[in-house]
């Protein structure tokens, strides 16, 4: 069975006006919700990230902000879940680099942005090594 | 001789697995790296994922004190005062595919 991934609409539709603004250079951002049964992760909302990486192929998500949306979840009784980030003219999917540096059990939304437009979304989460793609519902 | 700092640590959500799911954990220290070994001690395996095997902060973990990164104070030798606060900090970072 596929880990579930709860992402209200409004909230992709944000994530994925972040990633064509930002084209042609990786946006990035952190995800602020709960875990709930059977490791279904439920977003509350997503907090944008600055990338301090040089060149549009990477994304490295400023630590400060991370700190700050810890502080904030923290504050508002959630946790931070996982993480977005868009790959500009390439395939939602993850790359060697992410999974070398992904954390288990957090869910990993790439959103694949092709000239400038949203190709797909799609969500990734770390287990056993390997990344299994998550199921994405809209509630 | 004095009393080690007592402090916090933030800990990460990924790496509180191994905190049975605390987000803060305290310890004492008379800098990061006392204070590290001292998570080490009551979360066996969290360290691992913090320090490599040279004991050397590992390249995509920051350790923040306050709102400092300690790799802009002293690194692991920064000393700690008394209700310092650290924060484990993952870093979220990537590639597009190749």
């Amino acid at each position: 069975m596929n880990p579930i991934l709860v992402l209200p609409g409004p909230l992709q539709a944000e994530m994925e006006m972040l990633a064509r603004r930002g084209y042609p250079r990786e946006s990035c951002g952190l995800l602020l919700g709960w875990s709930g049964e059977n490791g279904r992760h439920v977003v509350h909302y997503q907090q944008p990230g600055h990338n301090l990486a040089a060149g549009n192929d990477r994304y490295e998500l400023d630590p400060e902000d991370y700190l700050a949306a810890e502080m904030a979840a923290k504050a508002a009784g959630l946790a931070i879940i996982g993480t977005w980030h868009s790959h500009p003219d390439h395939p939602a999917r993850p790359s060697a680099t992410d999974l070398a540096l992904a954390w288990a059990g957090w869910s990993y939304v790439i959103i694949a942005v092709s000239s400038g437009n949203v190709a797909e979304l799609r969500s990734w989460r770390l287990g056993g090594g390997d990344f299994a793609e998550e199921e994405i519902y809209h509630d | 001789m004095t009393e080690s700092a007592a402090v916090l640590i933030r800990i990460p959500t990924p790496l509180r697995t191994y905190t049975a799911g605390a987000d803060m954990v305290a310890v004492s220290g008379d800098n990061v790296a006392d204070a590290l070994t001292a998570l080490g001690r009551q979360h066996p395996g969290i360290l691992e994922r913090v320090l490599d095997e040279r004991g050397e902060l590992r390249p995509f973990v920051n350790v923040y004190l306050g709102s400092a990164n300690i790799r802009s104070l002293e690194g692991l030798g920064t000393p700690l005062e008394m209700d310092d606060i650290l924060a484990i900090i993952p870093a979220v970072a990537g590639t597009i595919p190749r």
